[in-house]
């Protein structure tokens, strides 16, 4: 199991390859922790490859509905440092 | 009004070719006869039989489309959508400003987003089923550009696809036409392929119909002697096919009338039975009510196969007598173009016919016995008002359809 | 001139637990479910390892060891299929000029299976980025262009008129079938070889379908997982099949005496431009492809006496049909019998539209409307009668059968007795 933490960071260069952004989002803004997914540009089958690059890439497995519950980036960081078994610093 | 008496227009082009991308690029080379073939760059091709392919030039998805739909589209879709995004500016076209019932998409499709499944395919087999991307399930399928285009542009009317290799781009058109005829006021036609990728290129060189010259002037020659197959090429045209009356009304520059089209599949190997191309013209020309003599250019299906130039060649004299109608092969200068090639001789025959001058058939020397007047060498001016395309898939399917200018 | 109509004159079908007509009418009518652990690859490495799978054995079905070997499995099935469809008509092709004969084949997703199967060669598994052609089989090039599936089809029966396949995702077995209707209609054929195939089961679908989580992971219980209108549903049982028809025009059909199954009396397609894999839920693009349907059939939506859903089992679908039923049919749909045969023979992406046309046919033909399987527990938002587990007897004269699919496809077509009253 890797160990290392999964930071805001990360998710914001997973949700770039995966899916990109929408032109009139600033993922940068400070707003972006708390912003719903939805308003940010990422519906279901972008999470989807987002869950699925984060699952390779820290070799976890998320539950089905991780991705359904999780509909902040603040939450679904927070889902998978659980499971990474890392403390969460955002 | 719908029906057969329905006439259906285009209204908008949008090119992506080997040689030009967007229609002026792509026309100010086809009309001097400057190609677009050379030694692939899309992957390194020393270690397969053939090395040269038509690609298309200077295209940056990102420079065109938002970065959300870069990762979940192939190159073909991509090329498809921008292509699609001029064709309806060309067009003075709004999508957001019709009923989105009143648009429909209809394209062709040969072999799909194949470079993508290709990444995919690889992502299994060499790491597992996890690294398979979300986008799979539809990125790669054969439907995906009529449904990337309906939903970029907002088309609610009816789409479809259809496959039947390099005639598909003619069916797809003819499908669109009959969509229209059914009621709809407007649907983007066309075709776009791009399978120049490893995986692709296998499977093609498994077809045994790719020329292995090295020589981009020498390696694609229909009808010449020295025929030895095709160069394959990526791209296609995307066009905006209008009810006549609605582009009317609107105050709509036209193209031309899609005016006739006719269908066969030539009988099964060994039959004795005649191939079915000229039965294809006649369709065509009946359809539209045309007689040869009014046909002023034929674009050929052109294959560089020997027997496929004879069986062609053939037909063309059958239906129009020895040397009886000018013919030509601007796919000379992209390669073939499978579900895209059509749909781009199409749009060059309206462009022929806006400028009063054929493209040539770049670099052949037609061979002795075909009866052909192949327009070699350079453009012929000539008043243009009808023109056929003709456009053949492996294992035997044959189009026809038939444009005319509009009064 | 009075518009032409078109009949289906004969079915072939060949779905996961019944090959043949017969076979598919008895696992249908008696509420069986033909899904099972996949068999055809080790499933381990996959999150749903349940599939509906044909125990097919093309030689025993009459091709040769060259047609088995240079077509993919959907070829085979579509062959084979078409062979059932012409024998059961009785129609002599021989007779006809062969341009008047085409052919469409509906197919989602071509020759995966055997494209799967010749990229792990070519690329010695997945290691190589420069494939290698000196492995490649000779047949490559036709399963890279699913045309080849309407080649094989129109060798089969000596047709030379239109043909194509006709891929729009898991609408294709409908549409497939639509545009030969059309075709009829317009006078471009007297007689079209319609229908469609997919053989799907490979690793690269599951792989595909699991990063989307579209099929069910309910793996401990194959013979019960795909659930659709189901409470507990989570997602489709990939399947595979084929199913042909002989279409012939109205008139000729009767004057040789032919039976006639049942008039293809509308059909329409809509897009609903919204996105590749999701569906909003209020149907509103499906209910107007019925709508439209049912215009060029001349016949109200209160006159549809069983409607043959898509209902594929996933949570969005099941519910965004259902919305879709309410929206053309109104409170009508309540009193219609509507069931999924996807519960049985799974969901073989562009051919399940021809096999669910199939199904509705023989409903007509039967005067029985086939059972949703495995349907126990009932969802909120599915509110509709769908006919749970057992079939029903209930005379039907007139079907609605639909499809959905990715790319954002929406087609309804309408069945009925070519016998009723037109106005």
């Amino acid at each position: 199991m890797a160990t290392q933490e999964f930071t805001v960071d990360d998710l914001k260069r997973i949700l770039l390859e995966g899916a990109g952004a929408d032109e009139s989002v600033d993922l940068d803004s400070a707003d972006f922790l708390d912003s719903e997914f939805e308003a940010l540009g990422y519906e279901s089958l972008a999470l989807l490859e987002t869950g699925g690059r984060i699952e390779r890439e820290f070799g976890i497995t998320l539950d089905d509905t991780a991705l359904t519950d999780a509909t902040t980036p603040r939450a679904l960081i927070e889902v998978v440092n659980a499971h990474i078994g890392q403390p969460t610093a955002v | 009004m719908t029906g057969t008496a329905t006439k259906v227009v285009v209204t908008g082009l949008g090119v992506a070719a080997p040689n030009g991308l967007g229609t002026q690029d792509y026309w100010a080379a086809t009309r001097t006869g400057k190609g677009g073939i050379g030694r692939v760059t899309r992957f390194d091709p020393s270690q397969y039989p053939s090395r040269l392919a038509g690609e298309v030039p200077g295209f940056e998805a990102r420079d065109h489309l938002p970065s959300r739909l870069l990762p979940q589209t192939d190159h073909m879709t991509r090329l498809a959508l921008v292509a699609a995004d001029w064709a309806l500016a060309d067009a003075g076209v709004k999508p957001q400003e019709l009923p989105e019932f009143d648009m429909g998409v209809v394209t062709a499709s040969s072999s799909g987003g194949f470079e993508f499944g290709q990444r995919e395919l690889q992502a299994l087999w060499s790491k597992g089923g996890q690294h398979v991307s979300a986008y799979q399930s539809f990125a790669w399928f054969y439907a995906v550009n009529s449904g990337q285009i309906s939903i970029r542009n907002g088309m609610k009317g009816p789409s479809g696809v259809v496959v039947s290799e390099q005639a598909g781009g003619l069916d797809a058109l003819a499908q669109a036409r009959r969509q229209i005829r059914k009621g709809t006021r407007l649907i983007v036609s066309g075709g776009m392929d791009a399978s120049v990728c490893t995986w692709g290129w296998v499977a093609q060189l498994a077809g045994k119909r790719l020329s292995t010259s090295d020589d981009p002037e020498r390696a694609y020659l229909p009808f010449d002697a020295e025929a030895r197959g095709h160069v394959p090429g990526e791209g296609g045209a995307i066009l905006i096919l209008e009810n006549a009356e609605a582009a009317r009304s609107r105050g709509a520059r036209t193209y031309g009338e899609i005016a006739g089209y006719g269908s066969t599949f030539d009988p099964k190997p060994g039959s004795g039975r005649p191939p079915g191309l000229r039965k294809a013209i006649e369709l065509a020309l009946a359809d539209a009510g045309a007689t040869p003599d009014e046909v002023d250019v034929v674009f050929a299906d052109a294959a560089a196969v020997p027997e496929l130039d004879r069986i062609e060649a053939e037909a063309l004299t059958a239906v129009f007598g020895a040397r009886g109608v000018p013919v030509t092969a601007p796919k000379t200068m992209t390669g073939r173009l499978y579900s895209g090639a059509a749909p781009l001789d199409v749009a060059t025959a309206l462009l022929a016919i806006e400028e009063g001058l054929i493209p040539p058939t770049t670099n052949v020397e037609p061979a002795d016995g075909y009866d052909l007047d192949l327009v070699t060498g350079e453009a012929r001016p000539a008043e243009v008002r009808t023109a056929l395309v003709l456009a053949r898939g492996f294992n035997g399917f044959n189009s026809a359809l038939v444009v005319r200018a509009t009064p | 001139m009075t518009p032409r109509r078109v009949v289906i004159t004969g079915i072939g079908v060949l779905a996961p637990g019944g090959i043949g007509v017969k076979n598919f009418w008895s696992l249908l009518s008696e509420g069986r479910t033909a899904t099972r652990g996949i068999t055809f690859f080790d499933p381990a490495q996959f999150r749903s390892r349940v599939a509906a799978e044909i125990d097919f054995d093309p030689e025993e079905h009459g091709l040769n060891p060259q047609e088995t070997r240079r077509m993919d499995r959907a070829a085979q099935l579509a062959v084979v299929a078409t062979r059932e469809a012409v024998a059961d008509s009785g129609i002599e092709l021989t007779g006809i000029d062969p341009y008047r004969v085409g052919v469409t084949v509906g197919s989602a997703v071509g020759a995966t299976m055997g494209l799967d199967q010749e990229y792990r060669v070519v690329s010695n598994g997945g290691l190589l980025d420069l494939v290698d052609h000196t492995y490649a089989v000779p047949h490559l090039y036709n399963h890279m262009v699913p045309s080849s599936f309407a080649a094989e089809v129109a060798w089969q029966v000596g047709a030379e008129g239109p043909s194509t396949v006709v891929s729009t995702g898991c609408t294709s077995g409908l549409d497939s079938v639509g545009h030969a209707v059309e075709l009829i209609r317009e006078g471009s054929a007297d007689v079209m070889i319609a229908g469609s195939s997919d053989a799907p089961i490979s690793p690269i679908t599951m792989a595909c379908f699991d990063a989307i989580k579209a099929t069910t992971p309910r793996n401990d219980d194959p013979g019960h997982a795909s659930r659709p209108f189901d409470g507990t549903r989570n997602g489709f049982v990939l399947g595979e099949g084929s199913a042909f028809f002989v279409l012939e025009e109205l008139e000729s059909a009767r004057a040789r005496g032919a039976h006639v199954y049942a008039e293809i009396a509308g059909y329409a397609t809509r897009s609903n431009a919204y996105h590749m894999t999701g569906l909003r839920p209020d149907g509103a693009e499906m209910a107007e492809a019925i709508r439209v349907a049912l215009d060029e059939a001349r016949i109200n939506g209160d006159e549809i006496d069983y409607i043959n859903a898509h209902g594929s089992g996933t949570k969005q679908n099941d519910r965004h049909e259902t919305a879709a039923f309410k929206r053309s049919l109104g409170d009508h749909a309540y009193r219609t019998p509507v069931s999924s045969i996807k519960s049985m023979v799974g969901h073989s992406l562009g051919a399940i539209g021809s096999i669910e046309i199939a199904a509705s046919a023989l409903a007509m033909e039967h005067g029985v409307v086939p059972p949703t399987a495995n349907l126990h527990t009932p969802d909120p938002e599915c509110d509709l009668d769908y006919v749970p587990l057992t079939a029903r007897e209930h005379r039907t004269d007139t079907v609605l059968t639909v499809g959905s699919g990715f790319g954002g496809f929406q087609s309804a077509m309408v069945l009925a007795r070519p016998e009723r009253s037109v106005a």
